[in-house]
């Protein structure tokens, strides 16, 4: 938790004293006030601050590839291949001569791409269903918590599975399986949140002056939901790069010669005991970013929810 | 404080009971078995009367004695199995067998010529997949019994109701479909006229040098000695097949001596193993093709020009020098090198001045974009993407789809393929096995669905090599026969939709105690009852 | 686990009738019907939507087509899709799970074959999480912000974060492969197949049932290594639950007040804070197991043992649905059985959930 000490507002800028003041003149202000000090107090926690630095290093590297690499990642040198890392190939060489550090940069983009995506189905999804579910109760809630229910009890990875042989396998259906798994807690999470506020008086006063059902849940719910949908999602960000590392590794996510890390591991698997950096390069970048989405995740968690933690 | 006592108590407990005793973990496996670290996923029956897969066939030439058989000591002789003389009439329409008297089945019941009649005619009976082998001959479930019967206790007559050869009636005995099961076992377990076809996939009713203890599926196949085999007793008293399906934890288990064998290691993995001591490498060529197939009703690539530029921008040697290296040389013709009537010619090499040139001929100079199916074991994604990267340089770009068999096959069958990567082993040693899958198809209409056949598959609808591979199955003389299979090879080479790349060797792995391990080229003439241990 | 409480308040409160009691009892007889409907029309339907062909897995790719379409009208395949999925729901009603094709037996025959692997196994990852995972958790609370709170988060999240087929192809490696500690794939060594009646199916409740400690002390080695893999995640989950649980326990008055009063500080986290959390530990367990349970699948692949996870895997790409239903069904059921006992657990245990 943040900590305000005394000496930190000592030499006050103007605008400081404005993010300070203890007794705000608007709700923007309010809002600002809140935001700077979960900002500050996210700036004072290291692992936090850690994760953030993964996570900004990938979004740079990813940027960069082109000018980072020699080439896409997937022409081949057949008589290069299997080099241990050296000068001329820092990662080394694959078992078709690619060069995997240039695989590897090119990969995140792949594994940017997917958890961006999944991101981008599951919230809206989830916020839907639960804020529906939890606003509206009865009949409804019941249904849609029983379909939550069915998801959750079905075995994610096998279902995803499933899933992906049923569409066929690619990158586009991995993202959609993998999104078919993980919107469900979300739906719960913003069903419990939707019902700790949906007799709050704001949201009172706004049916009462005639909003509609959409608007309510659109202006006044929602954004009530999302400061705990963030933190479920930066720590589920990782649990979607290890899915789509599985599905990868399975065959069934990115397709040759996509540069896809959970598939670089799976066939690099079987020059483990001679060729170690072939699939050992690919897990050690799958950790390094899930850990730091982990990461961030806890400290944000640690900013924004004052419970810390229970859940 | 008990909860952590109690915990302290758990932890130092468990420790106890495993690390001590794990440091010194046992290294050899028992003098008188045999255990194999091999991929067993592929086997999903082991009635003689339905086996079609590589594992599946494996077991049951070594479960099974057949009526005609290629014997462990002499690989290359087709001698009689179960019947020890026939003799072909002089129009060679009918074969008489003559059973080799004092063979008992592990039951303990004698082998007759009842249960070779009752063999022959239950795969037909059942008609599941490999019965093709059989009714080329003019045989169907109906009329099977007046053409293959007992003539005697001992003697069974064949009578063939087609043009083919005497010879190639003979060749095709010696597949799985010509094993000899025990008719009274067998029809004890019957269920609803099913001629025992449910309780023999995973139970065995023969006279071979082996019996089955005990199928796991994806776990492992436990093989016993048969005692009183005509050979006499195999040294091994139990040979176990155990599923390991990660190459590198086979490799793992024979360099530790938990298995004598591991028999799907890749060619960077054998070369791994070099140096490592009590392991030896033996090399086995095999009888698989791997090969390329276009699509004929394909706009672009149904152009014979187009096919051949394709021909051209394959990396034969850069492939097979480097992640081939060891299980794949290459070769070009549909039937494999080493074998009778094979054609030893590669015409074709990685050129990709021509394969443009042709393309412009074609008038696709421009490129085009394709898809490339194949299968997601290795090499086949490998070879796949070397693929893709040759075809780029013609402006040929193409899309990598893997799948498991059970997906690609389909695709394969409705003709919905572009180009696919696949692999084939001949059903029964004799060129027409081939010849009959690849450059045979009577009837191209979608309707006439002959989907087990390749040229089918591929809509390639060429009169003059169906015509040829009729004729080379339907003649007598040797030399003749051969010629015509080496000519229809060559033409096939020039216009086929397919392009026959490689031929694959096994490279199998074993402890150096362990000899006698037979591995023919096809995958049923792989035998165990030879192996000792020192 | 914030959501589940608000659920259980929130949903009682939005639904008039049915009276309590008959919503306690009826309530997860209910859930559990529902999952299983739900559970297998979705399977069945991508079972049937799959590119994959069940009638080539039996008669591979060289089948003729009169072959081919024996084996289809064999498996009813010529039937409507609705009128397939009654057949089959009457089937599973009567305890008839179908055959699989890939094995060639009763389905419910594989599952009391492969459950039991996947159980031992879960079994064990999940103690040993919470033999390690329980006192590290307290252990980072006790020392809120000190270097060995920031070692345990970072070992959780590390548990979070690492891919766990990964992290078992590299242990094989380390373990057995160059160490030679600990043995390879497998539940046993080859040689000892067999000879163990499978009563429980339990290797290690069996061996011991039987008196074959050889056997025994293989079994539990063969376990060592894939065990340790799953029980990562399970000792990362449960130490960073262990320790939220713990600092809010530890922030409430009564503990300032039990130090106030002198009571040992010992005393104070084991006997009170710690008894407060056990509650909500338990919840925390039973979803961990429920996971595990679930099958590791990929761990499963690695380590050649042949678990539930392995069995739906493969019967999937061999387009054996029946196999995939039914074990889909079970490990689903599964779930929400943990599920529902860890609640009625948590209802028993904290008069505030009632």
């Amino acid at each position: 938790m943040a900590e305000m000490s005394p000496q930190e507002t000592a030499t006050p800028s103007r605008a400081r004293a404005w993010l300070l003041s203890s007794a705000p003149q608007s709700v923007m202000q309010a809002r600002c006030q809140r935001l700077y000090l979960s900002a500050r107090a996210f700036s004072h926690n290291p692992i936090a601050m850690a994760g953030l630095l993964i996570i900004l290093t990938l979004l740079f590297v990813a940027a960069l590839a082109p000018l980072i690499t020699s080439g896409d990642g997937t022409s081949q040198v057949l008589r290069d291949r299997l080099l241990p890392p050296g000068a001329a190939h820092w990662f080394g060489t694959d078992q078709l001569g690619r060069d995997i550090f240039d695989r590897i940069i090119w990969g995140s983009r792949i594994t940017l791409y997917i958890v961006t995506l999944v991101a981008v189905i599951v919230v809206p999804v989830g916020l839907l269903i639960g804020t529906v579910a939890g606003y509206l109760g009865g009949w409804v809630d019941a249904i849609l918590m029983r379909i939550t229910d069915i998801f959750l009890a079905f075995p994610r990875l096998i279902l995803a599975l499933a899933f992906v042989s049923a569409l066929g396998p690619g990158l586009e259906n991995a993202v959609l399986a993998i999104a078919l798994t993980t919107w469900s807690p979300f739906a719960r999470i913003a069903r419990a949140e939707t019902l700790t506020i949906r007799n709050a008086e704001h949201i009172f006063a706004a049916r009462s002056q005639g909003a509609s059902t959409a608007r309510i849940l659109l202006h006044h719910v929602t954004p009530l939901c999302l400061s705990s949908v963030i933190v479920r999602l930066t720590l589920d960000m990782a649990g979607i790069i290890l899915t789509a590392a599985g599905l990868g590794f399975l065959g069934l996510g990115a397709q040759p010669p996509l540069p896809e890390w959970g598939a670089m591991i799976s066939d690099g698997r079987q020059y483990l005991l001679d060729q170690w950096w072939v699939p050992t390069v690919p897990g050690v970048a799958i950790l390094i970013v899930s850990m730091g989405f982990n990461l961030l995740g806890d400290g944000l968690r640690d900013v924004l929810d004052p419970r810390s933690g229970v859940g | 404080m008990p909860m952590i006592r109690r915990t302290l108590l758990a932890v130092g407990l468990a420790l106890c009971l495993t690390l001590p005793n794990a440091l010194s973990s046992r290294a050899e496996t028992p003098p008188d078995m045999l255990v194999m670290a091999k991929s067993i996923s592929d086997l999903i029956t082991l009635d003689p009367a339905e086996v079609f897969e590589l594992t599946g066939g494996e077991v049951i030439a070594n479960i099974y004695d057949r009526v005609m058989m290629f014997e462990a000591e002499d690989l290359t002789t087709l001698v009689g199995g179960v019947v020890e003389n026939y003799e072909v009439s002089g129009d060679g329409k009918t074969i008489t067998f003559e059973v080799r008297p004092g063979q008992s089945f592990h039951s303990g019941n004698p082998v007759t010529a009842e249960d070779v009649e009752f063999s022959l005619r239950r795969v037909m009976y059942l008609n599941k997949t490999p019965a093709f082998i059989l009714t080329q001959f003019g045989w169907n479930k109906d009329n099977v019994d007046q053409f293959i019967k007992a003539t005697g206790p001992m003697t069974v007559t064949v009578e063939n109701n087609s043009d083919f050869s005497a010879g190639l009636l003979l060749n095709a005995l010696s597949a799985g479909v010509g094993s000899v099961v025990d008719k009274k076992t067998v029809m004890s377990h019957a269920k609803d006229g099913d001629f025992g076809y449910e309780w023999l996939k995973n139970h065995s009713a023969g006279s071979g040098p082996f019996s089955l203890k005990t199928w796991k599926a994806n776990e492992l196949v436990s093989l016993e000695a048969n005692e009183n085999h005509r050979h006499g007793k195999p040294a091994m008293r139990r040979v176990l097949l155990r599923h390991v399906p990660e190459p590198a934890a086979q490799r793992l288990l024979v360099e530790k001596g938990d298995a004598d064998m591991a028999r799907n290691l890749t060619p960077d993995q054998i070369k791994g193993l070099k140096g490592a001591p009590g392991v030896v490498v033996d090399v086995a060529a095999k009888a698989e093709s791997v090969y390329f197939a276009t699509n004929n009703s394909h706009p672009v690539l149904s152009d014979p020009k187009v096919r051949m530029a394709l021909r051209y921008a394959v990396d034969y040697d850069g492939m097979a020098n480097s992640f081939l290296s060891g299980q794949y040389k290459v070769h070009q013709s549909f039937w494999p090198s080493g074998l009778w009537a094979s054609l030893e010619k590669n015409p074709f090499s990685y050129d990709l001045g021509k394969a443009k040139a042709l393309l412009a001929e074609a008038g696709q100079g421009g490129g085009f974009k394709i898809t490339i199916d194949t299968l997601t074991t290795p090499p086949f994604p490998e070879i796949a993407q070397s693929l893709q990267q040759s075809l780029s340089k013609i402006g040929i770009e193409s899309e990598i789809i893997l799948a498991e068999g059970k997906t690609l096959w389909p695709k394969y069958r409705a003709r919905k393929h572009e180009l696919i990567v696949a692999r084939w082993s001949p059903d029964y040693v004799d060129p027409h096995s081939n010849a009959d899958a690849f450059a045979h198809n009577p009837d191209n209409r979608l309707e006439a669905k002959l989907t087990g056949k390749p040229a089918w598959r591929t809509a390639w609808d060429d009169k003059e090599i169906t015509a040829l591979t009729e004729a080379a199955a339907k003649e007598l003389d040797l030399v003749k026969r051969k010629a015509m299979y080496l000519d229809l090879q060559a033409k096939f080479q020039q216009r086929a939709p397919f392009n026959m790349m490689f031929q694959s060797a096994e490279q199998v792995a074993r402890r150096d105690n362990v000899s006698g391990f037979v591995n023919g080229a096809n995958f049923d003439l792989v035998f165990y009852r030879l192996v000792t241990k020192q | 686990m914030a959501d589940r409480q608000s659920e259980e308040t929130g949903g009682a409160a939005s639904r008039p009738f049915p009276p309590a009691i008959f919503t306690k009892i009826f309530r997860p007889v209910f859930t559990v019907v529902l999952t299983f409907r739900g559970l297998t029309a979705i399977t069945f339907i991508i079972g049937r939507v799959m590119p994959a062909d069940p009638v080539l897995a039996i008669v591979g790719d060289r089948a003729s087509r009169d072959v081919y379409e024996a084996t289809y009208i064999q498996l009813g395949l010529d039937k409507p899709l609705l009128e397939q999925y009654r057949i089959y729901l009457t089937n599973v009603l009567s305890g008839e799970f179908g055959k699989s094709i890939m094995t060639t037996r009763d389905v419910l025959d594989d599952l009391i074959r492969f459950f039991p692997a996947t159980l031992e196994l879960a079994t064990v990852a999940t103690l040993a999480g919470i033999f390690i995972g329980v006192p590290m958790g307290v252990l980072a609370a006790v020392n809120q912000g000190r270097w060995i709170d920031h070692l345990v988060r970072v070992i959780g999240l590390f548990g979070y974060s690492v891919p766990i087929f990964w992290l078992g192809m590299v242990t094989l490696l380390i373990f057995y492969g160059w160490l030679g500690w600990l043995p390879g794939p497998g539940r046993l060594d080859v040689f000892y197949d067999g000879i163990v009646e499978p009563d429980t199916g339990i290797i290690l409740l069996d061996a011991a049932m039987q008196g074959e400690w050889e056997i025994f002390r293989n079994a539990l080695h063969h376990l060592v290594m894939p065990a340790s893999i799953l029980a990562t995640f399970a000792l990362a989950y449960i130490a960073r639950m262990t320790r939220s649980f713990m600092l809010d326990q530890l922030n409430q008055e009564y503990v300032l007040t039990a130090r106030v009063k002198g009571l040992s500080p010992l005393a104070v986290i084991w006997r009170h804070a710690f008894r407060n959390v056990l509650v909500q530990l338990i919840t925390i367990i039973g979803l961990t197991y429920a996971s595990l349970l679930e099958g590791s699948v990929l761990t499963e692949t690695i380590f050649a043992w042949p678990g539930i996870g392995q069995y739906i895997t493969t019967s999937l790409f061999n387009a054996d649905m029946n196999a995939v239903i039914g074990g889909t069904v079970v490990v689903g059921i599964c779930f929400v059985g943990i599920n529902l006992i860890s609640d009625g657990l948590y209802r028993l245990a904290d008069p505030r959930a009632r």
